[in-house]
């Protein structure tokens, strides 16, 4: 019934207008969510998802139809915010000496201490590479497998990471229960 | 589930309950974001293929090559002009929402609408847009966040939300396009003694630096132009005598950065005519209102900077306004400059939206500019876009063609450029110079005050066009030379004097600096080995290093005067400003390939700006100390 998110891409890929209109409205939904789970940010995620919706014209190019568009869409998103975060570690090193960055730091670090709270003091200890496993295996709800294709990694990497996950919330876990 | 599996149920709940709810407005500007993205991706697929065609044809012209941010070709701009690079680009600085509590998560993906009728999705961009908020001009809106002051940059801002191709994916690039080139080689005298240039007014190439800079980027190489950065800072020139337009001064120092070299500063000091004396202006504002101008640093920007400009304003010069944007519109009849009301009331009015007619707006601008022209008074079209010429006479060339045709009328075109991120710089720089014009870039009410209050007069009032530099090196003395800088401005040997190819022009004030360095025949720090079997003979002088001519036109004449000097061959000490100019033109080497520079870095750049700071009125070689501190720490050296 519902025209299919490869048959969209390949047509948005070949000029068709209102099928790249409709391939965006769809999964700008799904780009915001997994930008917020990888980011933690409303702001950041919203950005991340407008920079995609920009990018994906020229990115349509390089989709192979072989490989389903959600994976592939995923795959975008997942290094737009690792580009972005990039970007913000070089942002960070160009603020020594600027006054006003260090103030707008500052206001950022209020912020998040206001909306802190066990999900974002959870999230915050893992590492990037634990934090975005476990933002498709658990926020996504993808298998293994799945999260495996889009990050390039093997299953068993993907396994490892999430019983490594497993075993850093348990100590966080123990912490609190200790304080 | 077992409960092992506690951690993860507690965090899968949350990362999922959590999950913000699509805002219709974001969505709906992401959306309208992508159809433009869409549409200008077409348009240069399109392109593409059209330039790949004329190439197979052997006639390749210009044209800009879409996500490759090159222009190949030295003819693509003009031979009249030369070829620039400078970025106008977009960025978007935006406060970010606040973290609103959330409320648990209906469904991720939105129904699927199965085909969307094209321009609905605009549309709707379009009527969320327009129940925003309007951006008020006034100077705080160039600053993201209030509590910083006035002093902060939009750019300084840690929360930046860049809004175009902010490059999910390695392959991604920014879409500012710049002109290639490389750096100006070194010359033997004794081979090719003869180096010509035109002039550069234009220091957008230092503002765009900048906002990069503050943005945490190391500037594209090709969007460095020494030349811009160089001149512009203010040196301390003597002002010119007689009737002359323009004072030349010559110096020459010790290199800073090689032992066995000088430095040749040639120095041009544009006269100030009185403010009672100037002529009156008839102005043209053309405003582009295109989607891509929303936002408080374009549009919003914009207006500032207008309406600092009709501060400078005297009360019999006459001010149009002609907003271009799907459609191209007169906002404003020539209206006096003393009706500053009307004038005010029509900037603030102004709104983004809409793709960009530009090349309606241009004819439409010129054609209120002929109909304003009066006895004696200087017609200015002042261009201000972010640089997206999308719609109508969309080809480049016959842009150019259609500026250069008007330029003859006499009207002058000044480009300002706003925002980052989005596109056609090159293009925009074209258009100033074939239209007789400078390109500014404007990333803060700062540069606005800058380019519009303090400097208003050398954006207003041309004194001398078409202007011309040639330097004949003596072989006798000088074994070899390198200009640093105007690489997009060089001209054939043979252009000097014909009349008919276009230069450089030079405003009320305005001020050129160029820089040679020179290796003294003998000079250990050679780099070529003299030749066995050909010595130079040379008729000069031994203590003279060169001849420098200059040719300019005065305004409005066609036939070129000449002004000639000796380049004496003595060292002297390095005054402040030349001191300062060597660590700017340093500072330009190293941030682009820097080959010529040996081990000498970004610690004794800031070792010789700080020692050359001078009086420093307007704060900017300060600002400049700052920004090669921060060039060092993104790059690490």
């Amino acid at each position: 019934m519902e025209t299919s998110d490869e048959e969209l891409a390949l047509a948005a890929a070949g000029g068709d207008r209102a099928a790249f209109g409709a391939l965006v409205e769809r999964h700008y939904g799904r780009m915001l969510a997994l930008g917020w789970r990888l980011t933690g940010s409303r702001a950041e995620a919203e950005d991340l998802a407008q920079d995609i919706c920009v990018a994906l014209p020229r990115k349509l190019g390089l989709w192979r139809a072989e490989a389903r568009f959600s994976t592939w869409l995923y795959r975008v998103i997942v290094n737009a915010a690792h580009d972005r975060r990039r970007r913000q570690a070089v942002r960070d090193r160009a603020a020594k000496g600027w006054g006003d960055w260090e103030i707008a730091r500052q206001d950022a670090m209020a912020e998040d201490r206001a909306a802190q709270d066990w999900l974002m003091a959870a999230m915050a200890q893992l590492p990037e590479d634990l934090r975005d496993t476990v933002a498709l295996v658990l926020g996504e709800e993808m298998t293994q497998g799945e999260a495996a294709l889009v990050l390039g990694l093997s299953e068993g990497t993907i396994a490892w990471r999430m019983s490594e996950v497993k075993k850093r919330l348990r100590r966080i876990a123990a912490e609190e229960a200790g304080q | 589930m077992s409960g092992e599996e506690r951690e993860f149920d507690q965090l899968r709940a949350a990362l999922q309950a959590r999950a913000p709810e699509v805002d219709a407005q974001s969505k709906a500007r992401a959306l309208r974001l992508a159809m433009e993205s869409f549409d200008a991706h077409q348009e240069q697929e399109a392109q593409q293929r059209s330039i790949r065609d004329r190439r197979k044809g052997g006639a390749f012209l210009a044209g800009v090559t879409a996500m490759v941010d090159r222009l190949t070709s030295r003819v693509a701009l003009g031979a009249t002009a030369s070829l620039a690079v400078l970025g106008i680009g977009a960025f978007v600085v935006m406060r970010p929402g606040p973290v609103e509590p959330q409320r648990p998560v209906e469904k991720l993906v939105e129904p699927a609408v199965a085909t969307l009728e094209s321009g609905s999705a605009s549309a709707e961009a379009d009527a969320a847009q327009s129940a925003g908020p309007v951006p008020q001009p006034q100077v705080e809106l160039a600053v993201p966040q209030g509590n910083l002051g006035p002093s902060a940059s939009p750019a300084a801002s840690a929360r930046m939300r860049s809004m175009v191709p902010a490059a999910p994916a390695p392959q991604m690039q920014a879409a500012d396009r710049f002109a290639a080139f490389d750096p100006n080689p070194l010359k033997i005298a004794a081979e090719d003694p003869v180096s010509t240039f035109s002039v550069d007014v234009d220091t957008a190439s230092w503002s765009w630096l900048r906002s990069s800079l503050r943005m945490g980027q190391l500037p594209d190489p090709h969007a460095v132009r020494i030349e811009e950065m160089v001149n512009y800072f203010p040196y301390s020139y003597a002002a010119p005598a007689g009737d002359l337009p323009f004072s030349t001064d010559i110096a020459v120092f010790e290199t800073p950065w090689n032992a066995g070299t000088q430095l040749v500063r040639i120095g041009l000091q544009g006269r100030m005519p009185e403010v009672e004396a100037r002529p009156s202006l008839n102005l043209v504002f053309l405003i582009d209102t295109s989607g891509s101008m929303q936002g408080p640093e374009r549009i919003g920007l914009l207006k500032t900077a207008f309406a600092m400009l009709l501060g400078t304003l005297r009360p019999e010069d006459k001010v149009a306004i002609v907003a271009y944007a799907g459609s191209a519109g007169e906002v404003l009849a020539p209206t006096a400059a003393s009706d500053r009301g009307a004038i005010t009331a029509a900037l603030d009015g102004l709104e983004a939206g809409g793709s960009t007619a530009g090349g309606a707006g241009l004819e439409l601008a010129y054609r209120i500019a002929g109909q304003m022209a009066g006895e004696g008074s200087v017609n200015r079209v002042v261009l201000a876009t972010d640089g997206d010429f999308n719609v109508g006479m969309s080809s480049h060339d016959a842009l150019k063609d259609f500026v250069s045709e008007r330029r003859k009328s006499g009207t002058y075109l000044s480009v300002l450029g706003f925002g980052r991120g989005n596109l056609d710089d090159a293009l925009m720089q074209a258009l100033a110079q074939n239209g007789n014009g400078q390109a500014a870039y404007i990333d803060s009410a700062e540069e606005a005050r800058k380019v519009l209050v303090d400097q208003a007069a050398g954006a207003l009032f041309p004194i001398a066009g078409d202007v011309k530099i040639q330097v004949e090196w003596n072989p006798a003395t000088v074994a070899e030379y390198r200009l640093i800088g105007y690489e997009t401005r060089s001209l054939a040997r043979e252009d000097f004097a014909n009349d008919k190819v276009d230069a450089g022009e030079i405003g009320a004030g305005h001020q050129v600096t160029a820089l040679y360095e020179i290796t003294p025949v003998g000079s250990a720090a050679r780099l070529t080995e003299p030749l066995r079997y050909a010595e130079p003979s040379a008729s000069g002088g031994a203590d003279e290093a060169g001849w420098l001519r200059l040719r300019y036109k005065r305004p409005g004449e066609a036939e070129s005067h000449l002004i000639e000097a000796p380049i004496p061959m003595a060292v002297s000490d390095a005054d402040t400003d030349a001191r300062f100019a060597a660590a700017i033109a340093g500072f330009g080497q190293l941030l682009g390939h820097g080959k010529y520079l040996g081990d000498w870095g970004y610690d004794q750049a800031l070792a010789l700006a700080e020692g050359a700071r001078g009086e420093d009125r307007f704060g900017y070689r300060a600002e400049a100390i700052s920004m090669m501190r921060t060039a060092q720490a993104i790059s690490g050296r």
